[in-house]
């Protein structure tokens, strides 16, 4: 015990209080500028009305900062412990969708919680990272160039990624495939290594192609060529640039978006919310928002060099690249930069699941922050 | 601690290279941003518009028909329709059942609203039923909140109060068809219709009106969001006619009496039609409506014609109409003065071939009034061959028969006086002395409408060209005072003829109608004052066989009605200072060969009479009428 109470000034324990005095607070007024971007969209969308949307997604975001403040003040080494009961969880969910889902939008993706609809698969993007960060933080250098000890976290990336392509989600399961080589990428697999697997997946190509939903083809067709089909499967993204282009430097004005307004942009209030913004606010409004998303990845790896343990180090750049493939999946496919699939704008997309999943994430990265000096051995107990 | 390190440091470079890939990806997206939003701003602008404004037509309210005096003879009525949106009625089975329990429902209405309903937008109105009874209108209101979907819509719908008494006048409305488009959009509306006949055809342009426009904003469903901006198109202008529908009136009700008739009533110093009837009429609002295809084959299969327009486009043989032609032509060519005296026994020889009179035993010694009077053939063959065709028909021509006369009602025939000449280019044969002796009693190849006789007759009372029109100069009404005191002024020119000639030709046909012996005494104004003069005719249908006339002529109820002779009659009253003008025929209503003035003649009378009884002419319309036309009660307002 001695030992223990010695080491206290190594890592040292901080009351609540001074957990929360040393919490950024920056980075939360930027997530709150970013929701706030988000709740005028919404109020947009529903033609200067905050119901439906923005009303409920204003209550969300107040749900989901408190449950960022308890999850950033707990203990890092808890997280530590926790991450592998909280991938099995999201993996359980998972399964469960497959099992007794409902339908949503043509595809599986929801549990009925009664209160939200959970969806498993943005859960998954969290608890991977989690899962990962905790598995090469037990790794020494050697260990991780060792293939085997490579096998059970690819394992972990693929068999959520596998489950949530059956459902089908193909956003999704790019997400957890990109977020997952990341973390490998920053664990210090060797480039090769990565080189052998794109190889090999583009060796794969011809079978994934063979194995793809109808509706998933034809978006791939209608991203290479969107003009082909104006009417059918390449409306939504020509419809997407029309909105956008039409709203030029300054945009034709809160809540006077025409093409948002009357209904040619689909799927306005989610996954399209930021060609609305785009044709309001114009490129001034799109380069903003960019704008406070990049300075919440810089607060992200700022955060996740200077964490002490490789956990926090893993965990925050993990949670910051998966916000970075959520912005760059989601604004790329609106302007017609890569195939439509259906990832959420987050913090702005109306939507609970991806919202909690992100602010789950953005509490992780501040508890790196909060315990950035605390050092963590191999299974969370303080380490020398 | 080194291996640490080591870790650390790997890891630092590796976030690094990752933070620098971040970069260049967002970089990207401002790119594509910057190329989207400025370099291709323009381009996407105008997609953007076309996305959402569509330019629709607004249809303008056409112009009303109206009668000298103001009354509406053509006016627009509020329409009620059934409509129903797909969307919002759910069931579209049990909907249309519901109706149908409401108000009857063809079977062909029913398979076209489902037609419609799969080839159309959900939100798109689709008629049920038009033409609602305010019965239907009512129940179908009443019970408006059982059936979702469904409403009651007004439109407009072309309206003549007077129906058929007035149709060949005014003619009717009906869809555009294909090979009428002349490129004006406003022609495509869906519910558009023009003028077909009549007056709505020769003045649609002015009833049309020009179309406004409507700028609405659609969302990507086609469905109209908001009015953007709203250009009002202008009304159709209001046609006044000459007409005066009480005699219209009374001239269809008279005509009617007979089984196919025509008739026209002029003012002879203004040309104005004062009424024109072609009996059998039809009905101009199933025209509009569209005819089912029962009723378009009975009115093609009537005998009686009841969609042509006999009073302009029938062309018959005059008859013994054409004679104070006849007899002008030979007055002023000096081949009779009114003295020569012809003697009529009954028939008249040349060569080998005899012409009979209608009168069988002749009409003895005749001068040019008796011939007039007594309607006498011989004296008028007799004529006829010292004149020549071509004198004849010079004299018949200035008097407007045998050509159109640009009257404004569409679909006027032409009808014919032979000449020499065009009988040469025509058949290529000489023209025939034989045929001259039938032309003098306007039979053989002479054939005129019963508007150009009744100009003939406008043109014997006024020695001017007076030219018929129906539509009133300037589209006013019946200005106040219009007759200087000093009478009448017409502007038509002068037609030369020496009044005594034409005085000896009127007072002829006062003796026709006025003195015992005349052809038409029977059928005389008795009223001091406002007697007419007239000349009857008979229109030969069927040429009578010398075998018949053998066998003595049958009885008129032995001849089947298509083979009877036409009745004719001309007349102008009164006979002091004639102003009015009238000429009829009545197909088929010759009674025997003799004359047509038993049938003919007394419509001509009554129409002659209740014309100088109300005197159209010369009378005002009463300010109380106006005022009551111009915003009263009664007035439609909102249709002007």
């Amino acid at each position: 015990m001695a030992t223990m109470t010695g080491l206290g000034a190594a890592a040292p324990r901080l009351s609540l209080a001074q957990k929360l005095w040393s919490l950024n607070w920056g980075l939360l007024l930027l997530l709150s500028l970013i929701a706030g971007f988000g709740f005028a969209m919404l109020y947009s969308a529903a033609n200067g009305d905050v119901q439906p949307w923005a009303a409920r997604q204003m209550m969300r975001y107040g749900i989901a900062v408190v449950l960022t403040l308890v999850v950033a003040v707990v203990d890092i080494r808890f997280w530590l412990r926790a991450a592998y009961t909280v991938f099995a969880t999201a993996f359980i969910l998972l399964v469960a969708v497959e099992v007794r889902g409902a339908v949503g939008m043509g595809a599986q993706r929801w549990i009925d919680l009664g209160l939200i609809q959970l969806q498993p698969s943005e859960l998954m993007k969290v608890a991977l990272t989690l899962a990962l960060a905790r598995y090469f933080h037990g790794l020494t250098i050697e260990d991780v160039h060792r293939p085997l000890r490579l096998i059970v976290p690819a394992l972990f990336i693929l068999t959520p990624a596998v489950l949530v392509l059956k459902q089908p989600d193909l956003g999704t399961a790019l997400m957890l495939l990109m977020g997952g080589g990341a973390m490998f990428f920053l664990a210090g697999v060797r480039l090769w290594k990565f080189a052998i697997v794109i190889a090999g997946a583009a060796g794969a190509l011809p079978v994934i192609w063979g194995h793809m939903r109808d509706y998933q083809r034809n978006r791939i067709y209608t991203f290479l060529d969107p003009e082909n089909d104006p009417l059918g499967s390449g409306y939504h993204i020509l419809q997407s640039k029309i909105a956008l282009g039409s709203g030029g430097l300054f945009g034709k004005g809160f809540l006077l978006g025409t093409q948002s307004h009357l209904n040619f942009l689909p799927e306005k209030q989610t996954d399209f919310i930021f060609t609305m913004l785009a044709e309001e606010l114009g490129l001034v409004g799109g380069l903003a928002l960019l704008g406070l998303y990049t300075l919440v990845f810089a607060y992200g790896f700022a955060i996740a060099l200077r964490s002490r343990s490789h956990f926090g180090r893993l965990l925050g750049l993990g949670i910051t690249v998966n916000f970075f493939l959520y912005v760059f999946i989601n604004t790329a496919m609106v302007m017609g930069l890569i195939p439509v699939v259906g990832v959420p704008l987050p913090l702005i997309s109306y939507g609970g699941t991806a919202m909690l999943t992100v602010m789950f994430g953005f509490g992780l990265l501040m508890s790196v922050y909060i315990h950035r000096d605390t050092r963590i051995g191999r299974f969370g107990e303080i380490a020398e | 601690m080194q291996r640490e390190n080591n870790r650390s440091k790997l890891f630092t470079r590796r976030a690094l290279l990752l933070a620098g890939g971040q970069v260049a990806l967002l970089g990207t997206l401002a790119a594509r941003l910057y190329y989207l939003q400025v370099m291709q701003a323009g381009k996407y602008a105008v997609l953007a518009d076309e996305n959402r404004i569509n330019l629709s037509l607004l249809a303008p309210l056409r112009g009303r028909i109206i009668d000298r005096f103001g009354v509406p003879l053509a006016t627009n009525n509020q329409n009620y329709r059934i409509v129903l949106v797909a969307e919002q009625a759910g069931d579209i089975e049990a909907t249309l059942d519901a109706i149908d329990k409401l108000i009857t429902l063809s079977e062909s209405d029913r398979r076209r609203v489902l037609r419609e309903i799969r080839r159309k937008h959900s939100f798109v109105p689709i008629v049920v039923r038009g033409n609602l009874s305010w019965e239907e209108v009512a129940r179908i209101e009443v019970n408006v909140p059982e059936l979702p979907g469904v409403t009651i819509e007004q439109g407009m719908t072309r309206h003549y109060p007077f129906g058929d008494n007035v149709a060949h006048v005014l003619g009717y409305v009906a869809p555009v068809a294909e090979k009428e488009l002349t490129g004006d959009p406003l022609l495509e509306l869906p519910d558009f219709r023009i003028g077909k006949s009549g007056v709505e055809k020769s003045h649609d342009l002015e009833l049309r009106g020009t179309a406004g426009t409507s700028q609405v904003e659609v969302n990507a469903f086609g469905r109209v969001v908001r009015e953007l901006s709203r250009e009002e198109g202008d009304s159709g202008k209001e046609v006044v006619l000459g007409l005066d529908m009480a005699l219209q009136d009374l001239a269809a009700r008279r005509c009617a009496a007979e089984q196919s008739t025509a008739c026209v009533l002029l003012d002879a110093v203004t040309g104005d039609v004062l009424a024109l009837v072609s009996s059998p009429g039809f009905d101009p609002v199933a025209f509009g409506a569209g005819l089912t295809p029962v009723m378009w084959r009975d009115l093609l299969a009537n005998p009686r014609n009841p969609l042509s327009n006999k009073a302009v486009a029938g062309t018959y043989a005059p008859g013994s109409t054409f004679k104070p032609m006849v007899a002008l032509a030979a007055l002023e060519a000096g081949v009779m003065t009114p003295e020569t005296l012809v003697s009529c026994p009954g028939h008249f020889a040349l060569g080998n071939t005899v012409w009979h009179c209608w009168k069988k035993g002749g009409h003895g010694t005749l001068n040019m009034r008796g011939a007039i009077k007594g309607s006498c053939d011989v004296y008028f063959y007799e004529t006829a061959r010292r004149l020549g065709i071509d004198r004849i028909a010079a004299m018949a021509k200035r008097f407007g028969l045998g050509q159109r006369l640009e009257f404004d009602i569409p679909g006027e025939a032409p009808g014919n006086i032979p000449t020499t000449q065009w009988n040469l280019g025509k058949y290529g044969v000489a023209w025939q002395l034989g045929e001259t002796i039938s032309a003098g009693i306007g039979q053989s190849k002479v054939a005129v409408t019963p508007l150009q006789l009744a100009t003939m007759a406008a043109r014997l009372v006024t020695n001017r060209a007076v030219v018929p029109r129906v539509t009133r100069a300037n589209g006013v009404m019946m200005p106040p005072g219009l007759e200087p005191a000093g009478g009448p002024i017409s502007t038509f020119p002068s037609l030369g003829i020496t009044p005594k000639d034409l005085r000896l030709v009127l007072d002829g046909m006062a003796a026709v109608v006025n003195e015992q012996g005349g052809t038409a005494y029977g059928a005389r104004i008795k009223e001091a004052g406002l007697e007419m003069g007239g000349k009857s005719g008979t229109s030969q249908v069927r040429h009578i066989s010398q075998a018949e006339r053998d066998h003595g002529l049958r009885k008129i109820k032995d001849v089947p009605w298509k083979e009877r002779d036409h009745a004719l009659f001309i007349a102008f009253a009164p006979i002091a200072a004639p102003r009015y003008v009238c000429a009829v025929i009545v197909e088929h209503g010759g009674e025997s060969a003799g004359g047509g003035s038993a049938v003919a003649a007394p419509i001509c009378r009554d129409l002659l009479r209740e014309a100088q009884l109300r005197d159209p002419a010369r009378r005002v319309p009463d300010v109380e009428f106006v005022a009551q036309r111009d915003g009263g009660p009664g007035a439609p307002a909102s249709l002007v």
